[in-house]
């Protein structure tokens, strides 16, 4: 037996082929050192995530989400649902916390969930990795399996809105969160001290507003350069996205020569397991991290 | 004029307080900010050109009874939902949701602007991801790119081409979503029934608010 098992909620852009499938791989081999099992949630479904409030309805959200704490909860009863993305573990949570305080939101869901068979008895906890990590495991049991450190090499820890507000990691400040820059220094990197570390990357406004979006992206990109980082480092999927994709783009408005890659802290935990470069996925990085290919190569 | 929303001018007459605080999801809120402004400090849109009211104005400007200005500005549309205002805001108002709340009325009567992409956005996110019940990130970006028409939607295609190729060359884009070979749910059935019924009740839920 393992020495932890989850209900593994990876969601819609940790699949393969899917825009965060790089960190699904890297969870994966993280996880497997770490002697933690994931089984994923059987036919999970997507959160509904933030955007989508002109149109989905508070019962309607409620129910997607529900749906995944009933299939959780039947299939793996007594299994914490663990979250790798921001916005799954935010739109879980916060459906959670409105199903356990309206008792006629929680009613209706019912209802609406018996139409797929399904029911909820018991609604599991809803974690997020870096949650299991530091409070299942400690920094210190992470450290032990370090077979490379990351000796000399400089990250700027980008924690980003989701995993850090509303809920954020317990016993850390919304304005200057610290598990990140631990979880860089717990496998021998340092983390670099830099301004914009809980700015938000303009999350789907990505999409909507690229010029808002962009703007923002560009004031996290110059923040890390200034604070001396050779890569940046993220716990959310979208944070990663926006602030690794759009650096031609920016380059190309700004007249900036951005450059840098955004991994994710599972990478960084692979390679310093003496993970290999493609257990860490380094190959879907867009924005390639040389320094940690040849890492890996060594 | 929808119906809808002239049913709830009529309604309301001018106390457009009251109707927020019994329309909009979390709008029983609006009454306890104390006009600090540390949200709008906080926004990281309101650093750029193109919004309208942060939200402390907004709230203001709902007691003052704008009814027009509020639910036709983009203002609501421009949160990222990163919770910098929620998080300090010193009346633990929870202003991300109440500014949702607000967008999906203005929406939801039929007053919110036409064509704001991060409306449009929002719409098609939900549309895409409780088709199957997965998101198809590739038709979710088509749709986006081709909003305004088959030459906007080449144009941006083209503009975004190599950040797309990237995320091909990684792995992290498959083109076959486009034609719907594409991660899904397997009980999609079993999820539109669900969802049916969710909206059903829903939608009884908001009319008897609206009836009351």
């Amino acid at each position: 037996m393992a020495r932890k098992e989850y209900a593994f909620y990876p969601g819609c852009s940790s699949q393969k082929g899917a825009s965060a499938s790089n960190y699904l791989t890297s969870v994966e081999s993280m996880c497997n050192t770490l002697d933690i099992k994931m089984t994923e949630i059987p036919d999970w479904n997507c959160c509904g995530a933030s955007v989508s409030y002109a149109e989905s309805g508070e019962l309607p959200r409620t129910a997607m989400n529900a749906r995944n704490f009933a299939l959780a909860e039947s299939n793996l009863p007594g299994q914490d649902i663990v979250a790798t993305c921001a916005a799954c573990w935010l739109g879980s949570r916060e459906s959670k916390e409105r199903l356990e305080h309206n008792s006629g939101l929680l009613a209706d869901t019912q209802t609406a969930l018996k139409e797929a068979g399904l029911q909820i008895k018991v609604i599991p906890e809803i974690r997020h990795m870096v949650e299991v990590l530091i409070e299942d495991l400690g920094y210190d049991e992470l450290k032990k399996p370090v077979k490379k450190p990351l000796n000399g090499m400089k990250f700027a820890g980008y924690v980003g809105c989701q995993t850090n507000r509303p809920f954020g990691i317990n016993g850390e400040s919304f304005e200057n969160p610290m598990y990140l820059d631990k979880l860089i220094e717990t496998v021998g990197g340092e983390a670099v001290p830099y301004d914009q570390k809980v700015t938000c990357c303009g999350g789907a406004l990505a999409f909507s507003e690229p010029e808002k979006a962009q703007a923002q992206i560009k004031d996290i990109i110059e923040a890390a350069y200034d604070g001396g980082a050779e890569m940046i480092v993220t716990p959310c999927p979208l944070c990663q996205a926006n602030v690794e994709v759009y650096q031609g783009q920016i380059n190309k408005k700004y007249g900036t020569k951005f450059d840098i890659p955004v991994l994710y802290y599972s990478q960084l935990m692979t390679l310093a397991y003496g993970g290999t470069a493609k257990q860490a996925a380094l190959d879907g990085n867009v924005v390639r991290a040389r320094k940690l290919e040849e890492f890996a190569g060594k | 004029m929808s119906d809808l929303n002239q049913t709830m001018a009529a309604r309301y007459q001018n106390n457009f307080l009251k109707e927020i605080e019994e329309q909009a999801e979390m709008g029983e809120w609006v009454k306890m900010c104390m006009q600090c402004g540390l949200c709008s400090g906080s926004c990281p849109t309101n650093f750029q050109a193109g919004w309208d009211h942060p939200p402390q104005e907004i709230f203001m400007m709902i007691r003052a009874g704008k009814r027009d200005e509020v639910l036709k500005s983009n203002s609501m549309w421009m949160c990222t939902s990163c919770y910098n205002c929620y998080v300090r805001c010193p009346r633990k108002v929870p202003v991300t949701h109440v500014m949702h709340g607000i967008a999906e009325y203005a929406y939801r009567i039929g007053q919110s602007p036409k064509n704001q992409p991060t409306q449009h956005l929002s719409k098609t996110f939900w549309d895409n991801c409780t088709k199957t019940g997965r998101v198809n990130e590739v038709k979710l970006t088509q749709s986006l790119y081709f909003k305004d028409g088959i030459g906007a939607g080449i144009k941006k295609a083209m503009e975004m081409q190599a950040v797309a190729l990237g995320l091909v060359k990684a792995k992290r884009l498959n083109p076959l979503e486009a034609i719907g070979i594409a991660h899904k749910c397997k009980d999609i059935k079993g999820i539109q029934a669900m969802l049916a019924k969710a909206n059903e009740l829903e939608a009884q839920r908001k009319a008897e608010k609206a009836k009351a």
